[in-house]
């Protein structure tokens, strides 16, 4: 049987967002789910969110993570600009962003590239389909993604100001 | 390469060409494609066009053409990267009409499909690309893919129907599809999606529209679908006299099955559904469906094979059938919009608002978000909840959803499809 959620002392608040370009909801909706399951607090913005909103509703809310899922193939070069915007914006430099999802359109070729690059650009994990690439930590086989995934959301710090 | 100039591309009807087909028999099928690329998509339209079967082709839009992000769409082609779709404003009618050149036709209208809440830019390309059939919706082309508010949805396509049916000329009569019959893709109890079929087929004739395509996506059980598709019909037939009008059938839009045997048998199941209750065109999906956008050669396999399923399966004579009551709950979301106004836009604002219409598991900010569906241990659509809808739930007390559960749930066809394909016990011991 499903457990309610267990109000735990380092619940999260964690937003959940796609990029720009990108018009699918299943992915939110589990993401969603699964960190409430976690026990933390999740705020969802659906799919197609704009850079310009993305950054405001950070600055508004002052989450925990940000949580970047995009599936249509465009998340790498948007999740590029994604992250210039939330980079270049100083009460946000050191706010956790993590994206994952299928990130290029030519399925495995190029990811481990995308990973990097993505990492580069300041995200501080990418949870791709083929290879999860953490800031500091190099390229992670993505068969353990998932776990891997919970592992970073335990490790990470409630309620700081970022 | 392709050549610049104002390439001469033959008036076509996109009604007449199903009208005619169906009077011959024929299933028309089409397939989902788009490539960025102009010779790519020229030499899709060609092999679709090829393709044993009776096909009309598709031009499928990238994401930033969709979202009105033409400067993005622009800079990809200029590094050359690859998008997800045709990106026909950025291209150009030029581009459009050399790619559509001896090609598009009587014998092959061509259609346009993007999922734009802000179709404008897009609709107003159509004409001089000579291209006047596309698909749309201002709920559906809204409500799931992204933030869009519903009024100005309304509003942009209320605009889109009147620029389209501009385009009217003679042997052109321009031709817009609903999306409604889709929405989410997966999880929506057929009632709801037949309703929304038939409103924004009736927003789009009260905005010049005379020739019209009402869609139903297949969900997860053929007899629940069987019975959809002939309430969209029955519903269709007496809500649109005087419109020319078809049912198009999509292709699972979910969670596709990942084995080849899998995905041509969800295929086929469309076919067969598509054959048996009537409906005129099919939406094709691939065996590629489930990991990549399919190549030119994929696209052509699923057409033939959805074809060859069409013609050994046998219409069935509509049947009085109403084992999962669509028609009525169907009939009850149509007639409680339709009372709140004279204008079917204005009704379906007011509709959302109050959530008389709830779309289950969206997110978009103007949906009430009260509603959920659920699969029942025969594999059937429920209602879950219903909130304010004029519908009843099918199950009281309900369990909350799990982020296991709607895995589970939203992988129900392709597990089914591939275990089929790869025999129950080999997988059934690791599930």
């Amino acid at each position: 049987m499903p457990q309610p959620p267990l109000p735990v002392p380092s619940a999260l608040h964690v937003l959940v967002t796609s990029v720009q370009s990108d018009a699918h909801t299943w992915n939110l909706m589990f993401l969603q789910l699964t960190v409430e399951e976690l026990g933390h607090r999740v705020t969802n913005l659906g799919p197609c969110v704009p850079e310009a909103l993305l950054a405001a509703e950070c600055v508004r809310l002052r989450p925990d993570l940000v949580v970047v899922s995009s599936v249509n193939g465009h998340g790498f070069a948007d999740g590029l600009r994604l992250i210039a915007g939330l980079r270049s914006r100083a009460e946000l430099a050191g706010l956790p962003v993590v994206i994952g999802g299928k990130l290029g359109v030519n399925g495995e070729e190029g990811a481990q590239e995308r990973g990097a690059a993505l990492v580069e650009a300041g995200f501080d994990a990418v949870f791709g389909e083929e290879t999860v690439h953490l800031a500091g930590t190099g390229a992670l086989p993505a068969a353990d993604g998932s776990r891997l995934f919970r592992s970073y959301l335990a490790a990470l710090p409630a309620g700081l100001p970022c | 390469m392709l050549t610049a100039g104002l390439a001469p591309v033959r008036a076509a009807s996109f009604g007449d060409f199903v009208a005619r087909a169906a009077a011959a028999g024929r299933l028309v099928v089409q397939p989902r494609m788009g490539f960025s690329d102009p010779d790519r998509l020229r030499a899709g339209l060609a092999a679709t066009k090829a393709a044993d079967a009776v096909t009309v082709g598709t031009l499928t839009l990238d994401s930033y053409t969709r979202v009105g992000d033409h400067t993005a769409a622009l800079e990809a082609l200029t590094v050359g990267a690859d998008l997800n779709g045709y990106p026909l404003v950025a291209h150009g009618p030029e581009t459009t009409r050399a790619v559509l050149a001896g090609l598009a036709g009587d014998d092959f209208p061509v259609q346009v499909r993007h999922g734009s809440a802000v179709p404008g830019d897009i609709i107003a390309a159509l004409g001089p690309s000579g291209l006047h059939a596309t698909e749309g919706g201002p709920v559906s082309y809204c409500l799931p893919y992204g933030r869009t508010p519903l009024r100005e949805s309304v509003d942009n396509w209320r605009r889109a129907c009147e620029l389209l049916a501009e385009l009217r000329a003679p042997g052109v009569e321009p031709h817009l599809e609903t999306f409604g019959g889709c929405l989410m893709g997966q999880l929506c109890p057929p009632g709801l999606l037949v309703a929304l079929s038939v409103l924004e087929a009736l927003f789009f004739t009260t905005h010049g529209l005379r020739s019209v395509s009402l869609s139903y996506a297949q969900q997860t059980d053929p007899e629940q679908d069987a019975e959809a598709v002939r309430a969209l019909r029955t519903l269709a037939t007496e809500l649109l006299p005087g419109v020319q009008h078809h049912i198009v059938v999509y292709t699972y839009m979910g969670v596709y099955p990942r084995t080849p045997e899998g995905a041509t048998r969800l295929l086929e199941l469309a076919a067969e559904l598509a054959v048996r209750t009537g409906a005129e065109r099919l939406i094709v999906k691939t065996v590629a469906e489930a990991f990549r956008i399919p190549t030119v050669a994929e696209n052509v396999a699923a057409l033939e094979a959805a074809d060859r399923a069409a013609r050994r399966t046998a219409p069935e004579p509509s049947t009085p059938d109403d084992q999962f009551g669509i028609l009525a709950e169907a009939r009850a979301l149509v007639e409680a919009v339709l009372e709140l106004a004279d204008d079917p836009g204005r009704a379906l604002l007011t509709a959302f608002a109050r959530g008389h219409l709830d779309v289950p598991y969206c997110l978009h900010p103007d949906n009430a978000g009260r509603s959920r569906g659920y699969l029942d241990d025969r594999g059937r659509l429920r209602w879950a909840e219903t909130g304010a809808m004029p519908v009843a739930a099918d199950r009281a007390g309900t369990r909350p959803m799990t982020a296991a559960g709607l895995l589970t749930a939203l992988s129900h066809v392709e597990r089914r499809l591939d275990r089929a394909a790869l025999g129950t016990d080999r997988l059934g011991v690791h599930r």
